[in-house]
Parts: structure tokens; sequence; C-alpha cells
């Protein structure tokens, strides 16, 4: 008789168990920053004390940051690219690479925010410092969890641990990196570029 | 030859000895004892478990009801002061919604769903075994309130700016909030992995449309909670970092509007009390046909009407706000929504009716629990029409009128229909029967009482008593016989009973298990593809993996339709069917193996969560924590490499579960 | 967290295509880029009555190239499509509406 394995064998869809799931994954936090970016439109310019946003806002200093987002997907995309061909060194690089762009984004929204909060927009000053800073912060903390993934799994390829295929789990990973990228695609658009 | 080597009641120990460590721990591998539990992957195990721990927050929420009907059996209760009443009904609520039905239901579908599918486990199984404990933890988290400065006491809907730190400044709401944001990743990641499961792990010509309906149900389930939790986790971290870090969300004097909570939680809340109540439909489109011999009327009727509820179901959210100041153009928008809701559930009552009429109807206690779902449930549906109705509702709501309503959608559909499916599926899961004498009384019991406790609550509304107030006088009971106090005597002494059904409940439960009669086979003569393992399932449930070409797989297995006289005559019993699955058996099934993970990451959740009350280094560690898991986690493969196992010489293999020799 | 997938089932899936080469996705990024650098010139540009539709379309341009260039979903399964974008058109339809309530659209 066949071998049968507990899961992904009989796959009635055939596709891929990991895949399917982070892309619900996906789709749920659809929701959850839709909430975060509705609240923060709902709110926008409540300023009742504290800077307005079209005081305080760099434009140029973020569109920075937003092109070195932009193109920390296209490093993850070639890292994926270079993960299915089985080209091991020239996916850590661009893991590295992809990782260090975003540490570049988060370092410069820490710069921003700082510069913000020294400006007189504190977290409790107004419901717009409030909704920016949790809707900015939230996506920061996703760009992080995404930057230890991506060195994590550089360092895991070191050993040569990781456990199922390669490729997909870099495939998996860029499937987030790039959702946090769009993610930052309606942020800066609605929240900087659209004046108050 | 294959052969099964092992029978279910005795797991003999399978000596073990892992070679691999994955952070610093070897992975377990008992097989038996409470290690077998507490690290298991098992769907079954954690189904039970589930289960068991539901049924624990049921009693919990019955004795917080039962103080609020204590506290207003009569005018100027003493029971409970304000403040306490306040805290209570918050908890009855919060226990029953997030400790209770969701958790039971979860149970149900981590326990049948793979077996409906013709599956061995669900897509992810550590991230199942997660989903576990991380809602019993997030349970205990918000229990622990109660006993470190005082519970929650704001409404389970938790309006601001009543929820903010100026007008509730105990940690209570903190527990709360914390507390259901750990319970809401366990939904959320227990969402992907049955619809994972369900969408990629069905046996082999199982079409979505042959698919029992119970998991079609709880399909349903799972992408509503897949898309309604975030919007919670939304809430309740704007409500954390008002309450915690000074915030403004909620605050007016900062030009905050309050209604963006009642929006945000009513985005969830709506979704979130179908979430509540499918699983029941599930099951009772699943015993109905049993008991009525019968296949169900309109199966894809009752699909696309599922479906429809929970489409429609996000559109109708701010009926729950009528009251609120919304304006004229959304109270209708959403009234006209509210009403367009009823047509689906419509159609499956009518649905669940024409499965009976004409069938042979058998009154079991789990059918018995079947009917009166429709029944009662029917009467808080009918109650919800009037609620669509804007102009009547505005007279309703925040009266008992809507207490009502929901008990009868909940109790008389969630709760019923939760009974039914233990009745049902008990032998399944254990082996045994439960009682059918004392589930008539439990059944007639739980009706009886229910419909004492919740009927004169329409009346009450009516006549003016107002939600959540914590006592009466007897001024405000008003003048004549059936007053205030007379109803609300009424309700509480139906209260008493109801809980005497439900201790029925457990008595029979611990008498079942003291009986060493077994149940046969396939007791109830039953359809679906569940049926067609033994009592309890082995572990890797099928001996090998059924092709289905029907919808009620098992049913057309054991009946076909005879050419000559078109009845339907009977080709194999249940024994034979499962004879021949064991003579076919597989030779090599490798089943996913345990893991400490699971429950080292959950367990540093609350940790986490407490460290936001009351110490940031406390959090801190709890990070620490699960980040060493989910290391540990991602570098542990799902299922153990055959080295992790000696050879023993009487076992014939090396995997901890295997079937038959090599 | 990862599963034991045979290989039958996601060769399949990686024969269909990994249809860009890098210098598509080059290609893609400086689009991206170009659009970026629109988007912020309306900061700087006065585009009229036009800037706002501009700039939402130019926005949504920029997602659904990532989503299904990047993310690859315009060449894999549908059913990864309809599961994300059922919980975008989901996430529009409901906050939409909640904003809508609170008269938000109306100037």
């Amino acid at each position: 008789m066949t071998d049968t394995t507990a899961h992904g064998h009989t796959s009635s869809a055939g596709i891929s168990n990991v895949k399917l799931g982070m892309w619900a994954f996906l789709g749920s936090e659809c929701l959850l920053f839709g909430g975060l970016i509705s609240t923060y439109m709902l709110y926008r310019g409540r300023v009742t004390g504290g800077p307005r946003p079209s005081q305080i806002f760099d434009i140029p200093f973020t569109s920075v940051s937003s092109f070195v987002l932009l193109m920390s997907s296209l490093t993850m995309v070639l890292a994926v690219s270079a993960a299915h061909k089985g080209e091991d060194r020239k996916t850590n690089l661009w893991l590295t690479v992809t990782a260090l762009l975003g540490a570049t984004f988060v370092g410069g929204q820490v710069y921003e925010f700082t510069a913000f909060y020294n400006e007189g927009l504190g977290f409790s000053t107004s419901l717009f410092g409030s909704s920016f800073y949790t809707l900015t912060g939230f996506h920061g903390v996703h760009v992080t969890v995404g930057i230890i993934m991506l060195m994590s799994l550089v360092g895991i390829f070191k050993r040569s641990e990781v456990p199922g295929k390669k490729a997909e789990v870099v495939e998996m990973i860029g499937l987030y990196w790039h959702f946090v990228d769009i993610v930052w695609i309606i942020i800066f658009t609605l929240v900087y570029l659209i004046p108050v | 030859m294959a052969i099964i080597e092992r029978e279910i009641e005795v797991m003999a120990p399978m000596v073990a000895t892992p070679t691999s460590t994955y952070g610093v721990l070897k992975r377990p591998v008992a097989a038996t004892g409470w290690r077998a539990w507490v690290f298991t992957v098992d769907h079954k195990k954690l189904g039970l478990m589930y289960g068991v721990t539901a049924m624990f927050f049921f009693i919990v929420g019955g004795v917080e009801a039962l103080l609020i009907r204590l506290q207003l059996a009569a005018p100027n209760g003493k029971v409970l002061n304000a403040d306490l009443y306040n805290q209570m009904f918050t908890m009855h609520a919060t226990t029953m919604v997030f400790l209770f039905v969701m958790p039971m239901a979860a149970g149900f579908a981590n326990y049948f769903i793979p077996l409906q599918i013709g599956a061995r486990d669900v897509a992810f199984p550590r991230m199942n075994a997660l989903g576990f404990w991380m809602f019993l933890f997030g349970g205990i988290f918000i229990n622990l309130s109660w006993f470190i400065g005082g519970a929650a006491d704001g409404g389970w809907f938790m309006y601001a700016p009543n929820s903010g730190p100026v007008f509730s400044p105990t940690h209570g709401i903190d527990f709360w909030a914390f507390g259901l944001q750990i319970t809401g990743i366990a939904s959320l990641t227990g969402a992907i992995n049955l619809i994972v499961t369900v969408l990629n792990m069905r046996a082999p010509g199982m079409t979505l449309m042959k698919m029992p309906i119970f998991t079609w149900m709880m399909t349903v389930v799972q992408f509503l909670l897949l898309f309604a939790v975030p919007v919670i986790t939304v809430a309740l971290f704007l409500l954390s970092f008002q309450r915690n870090f000074g915030a403004r969300f909620f605050d007016v004097a900062a030009g905050a509007d309050p209604l963006l909570w009642q929006h945000l939680f009513w985005i969830f809340g709506h979704p979130e009390v179908y979430i509540l109540v499918l699983p029941s439909f599930g099951i009772v489109s699943e015993v109905l046909p049993v008991f009525s011999r019968k296949p169900l009327f309109g199966y894809p009727f009752v699909v696309f009407s599922g479906a429809a509820i929970g489409f429609v179901g996000w559109g109708v959210w701010a009926h729950h706000m009528f009251a609120s100041g919304l304006g004229p153009v959304s109270v209708a928008v959403f009234s006209l929504t509210t009403m367009a809701i009823a047509v689906p559930t419509g159609v499956k009552i009518i649905n669940w009716i024409l499965t009976m009429w004409g069938g042979k109807l058998v009154f079991s206690t789990a059918m018995k629990f079947s009917i009166g779902l429709i029944v009662l449930f029917t009467v808080g549906g009918l109650s919800g029409v009037t609620h669509s109705v804007a102009p009547s509702d505005t007279q309703q709501t925040d009266t008992y009128y809507i207490v009502a309503h929901f008990h009868y959608v909940l109790f008389g559909g969630g709760v019923l229909g939760i009974f039914s499916g233990l009745y049902y599926w008990w032998p399944k899961m254990f082996g045994k029967m439960l009682n059918e004498r004392l589930g008539n009384w439990n059944f007639w019991l739980m009706v009886i009482g229910m419909n004492l406790t919740f009927g004169p609550m329409h009346i009450l509304g009516l006549q003016g008593q107002p939600r959540r107030m914590y006592q009466f006088t007897e001024a405000r009971s008003g003048e004549g016989l059936f007053n205030f106090a007379f109803w609300n005597l009424v309700a509480s002494i139906g209260s008493f009973v109801l809980a005497v059904g439900i201790l029925l409940f457990l008595i029979n439960v611990v008498i079942t298990a003291r009986n060493p009669t077994k149940s046969p086979l396939d007791p109830w003569n039953s359809r679906s593809l569940e049926w067609m393992t033994s009592n309890p399932p082995k572990e890797h449930n099928f001996d090998v993996i059924p092709t289905v070409h029907h919808l009620d797989e098992f049913f057309h297995r054991k009946y076909e339709e005879d050419p000559a006289t078109h009845t339907m005559r009977q080709i194999a019993t249940a024994e034979e069917i499962m004879a021949e699955q064991e003579r076919n058996a597989d030779a090599h099934i490798h089943m996913p193996s345990p893991s400490y993970w699971p429950i080292v990451l959950a367990f540093g959740l609350p940790v986490i969560t407490f460290g936001m009350i009351f110490s940031h280094l406390i959090a801190v560690f709890g990070a620490v924590i699960v980040f060493f898991a989910a290391f540990g986690w991602a570098l542990e493969p799902s299922t153990a490499p055959a080295s992790d196992f000696e050879t023993n010489n009487s076992a014939p293999s090396t995997e901890l579960d295997t079937v038959g020799k090599s | 967290m990862t599963t034991d997938t045979t290989h039958t089932a996601t060769s399949a899936e990686h024969s269909e295509n990994h249809g860009m080469s890098d210098a598509g996705y080059i290609r893609i990024a400086a689009i991206l880029a170009a659009i970026t650098a629109l988007e912020v010139s309306t900061v700087y540009v006065d585009f009229g009555p036009l800037f706002l539709p501009a700039l939402l379309i130019m926005m949504v341009v920029k997602f659904i190239m990532v989503v299904s260039y990047f993310m690859h979903l315009k060449f894999d399964n549908k059913l990864f499509s309809l599961m994300f974008y059922a919980g975008l058109v989901l996430a529009v339809g409901v906050y939409a509406a909640f904003l809508a309530t609170f008269k938000f659209f109306i100037q």
C-alpha cells in the first residue's frame, strides 16, 4: 500500500497548505489594517492641541522612506526567484539586503517619530497623534517582525536546518513582506499625501 | 498483510529516545498519561479538551447567571450590590459567548471536520494545539480579574467612554481586553487551520457539494472568524491604548466620537452572533436527517443559505445602534438589510421541517434537542424581526425584550444545538451512549426552564424594565399582579429549573462513564463519513482513506436503491464496512508528532498581557518566551523523523503510530 | 508550522511558472518607482480637481501591481485570489459604510 502522510498528500485543491494559509491570513490582515486606517481617516485633523499634519509632515523624507520600502519588495522578489532556482548564496544575499532596506525604513520611521515628538506631537496630544502613531506603529511592528523573520531565515539557511522546502518558506515570508509594503502604499497616500 | 496491532483502549507505551533537540528540548514522545494530552497535536484529543473546558466555563457562566436571577427575584434585592452586579452581567455574557459557545463549537469542529472529510488530521496540527492552549490561558486570564481587583464591568459590548479609565478604574477591563486578544488569536489561527483543511484535505471524490453539512456550516463560520476577529482586535487595541497609554480615541474632550467603538465592536459583533449559531445549525442539519430516516431536504439550499447568512451578516451591524443617533438614512439602510437576513434563515427552517415531513421520526434525545432548536430559535427569530423595524426597536432597545430575543436565539438556538450534538456524537467520541431516560428529563427541564426564564422577559421589556438594572423597587415594580416583581420571580424560578436540567446532563455524563456498556458501532444508523470509523476512532482515523462517490457517503455504502421496487435496501452493515477497511489498511501511516512548543508559546501570551497591566519587565519576559518558542517550533519538523524512536522488539515499527507490518 | 507536503502537490504549481524573469521584476519596480514619483509630485504641482482621483488611482495601481506580480497572484491558483480579494473587498465595503455613517464622504 502506498505511503500516506497525515496532511498534504490528498490535496483536494492541489495547492500548498502553507500558501493557502498565508493568503487566508493576509485576507484577514486587510480587516485589521482597514480598521486602523479607517480610525485614522475618521480622526485625521482632529487637533485640539498640538501640531496639525500639514505643519509636521516632511514629505521629501517620507518619500525617500517609501521608496526604500518599495525597493525592498524588489529585492524580496529577487530572493524568492533565487530560492526557486536553488541559488542559496544569492538567496541569502537578497534576503539580507531586503532586511537592511526594511531596517532603513524602520530607522527612518523612528527618526521621523522622534522629530514629531520633539515638535509637540505626542501619543496623547490629540486624536491625530493617537491615531497616527497607532496606525504607523502597527505597520512598523509588522515590518520589524518581517525583518526578524528574514534574518532568522538567513541564519537558519546557514545551518541548513530548515525543515520542509526552502523555496516555499522564502516565498511565504515574501508574501508577508509584500503585504506590509502594500499597506504602506495605502498609508503613504492617505495619511501623508492628502493634505488636511 | 496489514493487521491492526494496537487495541484502542490499550496503548502500549512506545519506547522512544529522541535524538534531535530543538532549542533546549527534545520532542515529547509519551503516548499515555498526562503528557499524551498536554503535548498532543491530535485533533480528537484537542476537540475533547475544548469541549471539557467549554463545559466548565458553561457552569461558571451559569452560576453568574443564577446570581443575577437571585438578585432580581424580588424587589430590593440584596444579593449583589450595583458594582458587583455590573461585573456579573459583563462576565456572564463574556464567558458564555467567548468561553463556552465558541470553544464548544471549536471542539466539535476540531473533532469532526477531519473525520467528516476523510482526513487524518487538520492542516496544521501544532497550530491547532496552540489554539486550544491560547483559549484556555486566555479564559483563565480574563477570570483572574475576579481575584485581582474586580472583574470587567462595562457590559460584554463594553461601550466607550464608560469603558475608559475614568469610569472604570479597576483593572477588570484590562484583563478582559487583553484576555480576549489572546482568545482572538486562538480563533484566528483555528480559522486559518480549518479553512485550509476543508479546502485542501478532503478525501478523493469529495467535492464541496458532497461535503457533510456540518462541515459546510463550520467552514462558513471559519470565514466569518477570519474576517471578524481582526475588527475586534482593532477595537480592543484602541481601548487598551486609551486605558493604559493615554490615547484619546474615546475621549470626547479631544473631539472623539464614542460611536467609533460601537461601530467597530458591532462590525465584529454581528458576524459573531452567526459564528455562535451556525455551528448549531450544522449540527441540527446532521441530526434531523438521521432521525427522520430521510436525507436533508434541499442540501444545496441549506448550503447556500448558510453562505448567504455569512455574507449578508456583514451588512446589518448598525441595527444594534438604532438609538445611538446614527441619523435616518443609516437607520433606514440597516433596517432593510436586517429584514433581508431573515430570509436565508427562514430557508433553513423550511428545509429542516421538510426534512422531517414524511419521515419515520425517531425521538431520541438528540432529535428532541434539534426539534427544540427549530421551535425556540424561530421564536427568537420572530422577536428579531420586530427589532429590524427601527421604530419599534427604538422602544425595545436596551430593555429586557432584547434580552429575551438574544437568549431565545442563543440558548434556544446555540445551546440546544450543542446538546443535540453532544447526545448524537457521544457514542462516536466515547464509545458509549448517554442514557436516554435521563436525556429526556434533561431535555424537558432545559426547555421548560428556558421558556420560564426568558419568555417573561418579552413582557418585562415591554413593561419597561431596562437592561443592566441591578435592582428594582416595589414602586418601580408597578401595579397589579403581573408586574415586574411577578415576572422577575417567574424568570428566576425558571433559571433554577434550567440549572437542574443542566445538572441532569452532568449526572448523565458521570453515570455513562461508569456504565460499562459499549455502544454499537453505528448506533443511530447515520449517514456521514465520521461514522465510518470505530468508536472512538483510531488515532489515525481511517485505516484507508475512503474514496467518496456520494453526499452521505456512509449511507450509500450501507444502502442502495433496489431497481425493482425503488426502495432502499441494505447492502452492507457498518461492521462489514469496517472489517473491509481493516483488510485494506494502509501499511505505513505517518501521523504528526506531539510537541512542546504550542503550550510553551501559548503560555508566553498571558505573561505578556499580565506584564502590560502590572509590570513592563514581565511583559518583556513573556515576549522572550514567545520568541524562544517560535524559534523552537520553526526548527522542529512537524513529524518526528524515524530516527527519533528506537526499535522495540515487540513493536513492529518505529513510528509513533503505525498500523500493520511493513 | 511547515507541512510535510509531497513534491507532486507543489512542483506542479511551480512548473506552471516562475513566469517573470529577474529583469521583468526590475521593470515592474521601475514602474512602481515612477508612479511613486508622480504621487509625490502632487504635493508640488497643482493637479486641480484631478488631485484626489489621480492620487487614489495611482495608489490602487501600485497596490494591484505589487499583489499581481510581486506576490504572483496573477499567475497562481485562483483560490488564493479569492481568499485575498474576499478580505480586501469586505474590508473596503465595511469600512466605507462605516465612514459613510459618519458622513465622511459628504463635503
